[in-house]
């Protein structure tokens, strides 16, 4: 919206953005349910065509009824919550600290000189080569799963964080300075602002890998959460309970994405 | 780049620094407020040397350069005393903004407004510094003719209510004779002090007066692109 540069109608209030309508607001959402529900025929469909054996593919109702059965005994809130404990306390480490390195090396050329190719290099590690290391130093504890998730969550954070600081818009900085910004005051008002909407795409990137992280840790040493629920259900054969633990994981990881997407939403509406 | 350059300028005194694009007179500016320092030499406000970012000088770019996730008022209070009282700061950023005729758009956003606004906004946030002395690089530049010359008129108005010393930077001849005192031009290679011009007459001066005619001419040719004066067309119409 521009307005006219007229300096007499100076009284004019601001006019509240009007959000659309309801059913346009639902309409994404319902765009984006389609391909679920096709998904979700076509299994049943393959289920029940008796082309596999309920062993391979069991159909989209025993899922359901595995979902009754962990529920009812309780276990699956046990898998649940140690899930999501890992993935809170691994993503927080890992992104608080790749949130303070990624500032240093955005902010000094010498630091980021000496530092950055190595955690360039180290970032190249797939996540499972970790593994065995850190069961050897730190047990088989939480301590391993919660590092892994760490440095999982760690990299994109470090990566997006300190390529926009780097590149934050010069012509702002120079004003903070011009009138009197120094130091942390400069970060904070005029650098960290400025590269918000990177910060948000970095936190949710390193959320999105801290799942991934975590599924890489629980596959291999774990007695609870849901990539152990992988593993014992493929060694019990319970197909349905693999299934269930696969959406399960799709549809925790997204609603942290879309509990983080509101507060960036919140967080940047200053920003538009 | 720049060598040789000794100016005085006195209290209170609007001097327009005139010279070709990339001939440093930018650069000379932002050695006034502490943006750049000189290889060599000093540059002295009331007495004092300038050894980094000057509290006493504020600056207005050729862009707004205005904060995009903050207000007009929030961008103009950029510009107050650091120890000014929260609940002090709202209040006087609107009062500056109503100084630059923004009353009533305080809360709006930069992108909302137009290019003369966020301008406008720019020069409250400078003003809101209550500097000795007030930088002005090309600040009209990039505006449209109209908004131009409302806001020339609203810096000269400004500076005679405030008093405050400004060194404009501009390669608009008819600019620098309309606000400055004073036109310094800028030249050679590197770049020194080709001629100063005392400029007649008070302000706010019609650019068009005939006893300026000449003066352009004068500095136009100093820039390179020489113009007959409409006397000197005169006679050789004859």
């Amino acid at each position: 919206m521009t307005l006219l540069d007229t300096t007499g109608s100076a009284e004019e209030s601001e006019r509240p953005i009007r959000k659309p309508p309801v059913k346009r607001r639902w309409r994404p959402l319902a765009a984006g349910l389609i391909l679920p529900v096709v998904v979700l025929v076509g299994w049943q469909a393959a289920a029940s065509s008796g082309l596999y054996s309920s062993a391979q593919l069991p159909p989209p109702l025993s899922v359901l009824d595995a979902l009754g059965e962990l529920a009812g005994d309780g276990s699956l809130w046990q898998h649940l919550a140690i899930s999501v404990q890992r993935v809170l306390i691994g993503f927080a480490a890992g992104a608080g600290l790749g949130f303070l390195l990624g500032a240093v090396v955005g902010l000094s050329a010498t630091v980021r000189a000496v530092v950055a190719p190595s955690i360039a290099a180290l970032r190249a590690v797939p996540s499972l080569a970790w593994v065995p290391l850190l069961v050897l130093w730190l047990g088989i504890g939480e301590g391993p799963k919660i590092t892994l998730v760490a440095i999982g969550s760690f990299f994109p954070v470090y990566t997006t964080i300190s390529a926009a600081l780097a590149h934050a818009d010069a012509h702002l900085v120079e004003v903070g300075r011009a009138y009197g910004l120094r130091g942390g005051e400069l970060l904070g008002r005029i650098m960290l602002p400025s590269v918000a909407p990177a910060i948000f795409s970095g936190l949710r990137l390193g959320l999105a890998q801290g799942w991934l992280f975590l599924v890489a840790a629980e596959l291999i040493a774990s007695s609870m959460g849901l990539g152990f629920l992988l593993t014992d259900s493929q060694n019990t054969g319970r197909t349905d309970i693999l299934l269930l633990a696969i959406l399960l994981l799709a549809a925790l990881g997204k609603l942290c994405d879309v509990i983080l997407g509101l507060v960036e939403k919140r967080v940047l509406r200053t920003h538009k | 780049m720049l060598r040789d350059i000794d100016l005085e300028i006195a209290p209170g005194e609007v001097v327009a620094l005139l010279g070709a694009s990339g001939c440093g007179k930018s650069t000379l500016l932002r050695m006034v407020g502490g943006l750049d320092l000189a290889t060599s030499g000093s540059v002295r406000v009331d007495g004092r040397d300038v050894t980094g970012i000057d509290p006493r000088c504020a600056v207005v770019f050729q862009e707004p350069r205005l904060l995009p996730w903050r207000t007009l008022a929030g961008n103009v209070a950029l510009g107050l005393p650091r120890d000014l009282p929260r609940n002090r700061r709202d209040a006087e950023s609107r009062q500056w903004l109503a100084e630059v005729e923004l009353r009533g758009f305080a809360d709006y956003r930069p992108r909302q407004v137009s290019g003369g606004m966020a301008q406008r906004t720019a020069l409250a946030r400078a003003l809101a510094r209550r500097p000795g002395v007030l930088l002005l690089d090309e600040p009209f530049a990039a505006l449209d003719a109209l908004t131009r010359l409302r806001m020339q008129d609203l810096v000269e108005d400004v500076q005679r209510r405030s008093g405050t010393t400004v060194i404009l930077v501009t390669h608009d001849v008819d600019e620098a004779l309309k606000l400055a005192d004073r036109v310094v031009l800028l030249g050679g290679a590197p770049t020194g002090v080709s001629v100063v011009l005392d400029v007649p007459g008070d302000r706010p001066r019609d650019h068009h007066q005939p006893e300026l005619a000449e003066l352009r001419s004068e500095l136009l040719a100093g820039l390179g692109v020489p113009r007959r004066t409409p006397l000197e067309r005169e006679t050789h119409a004859r």
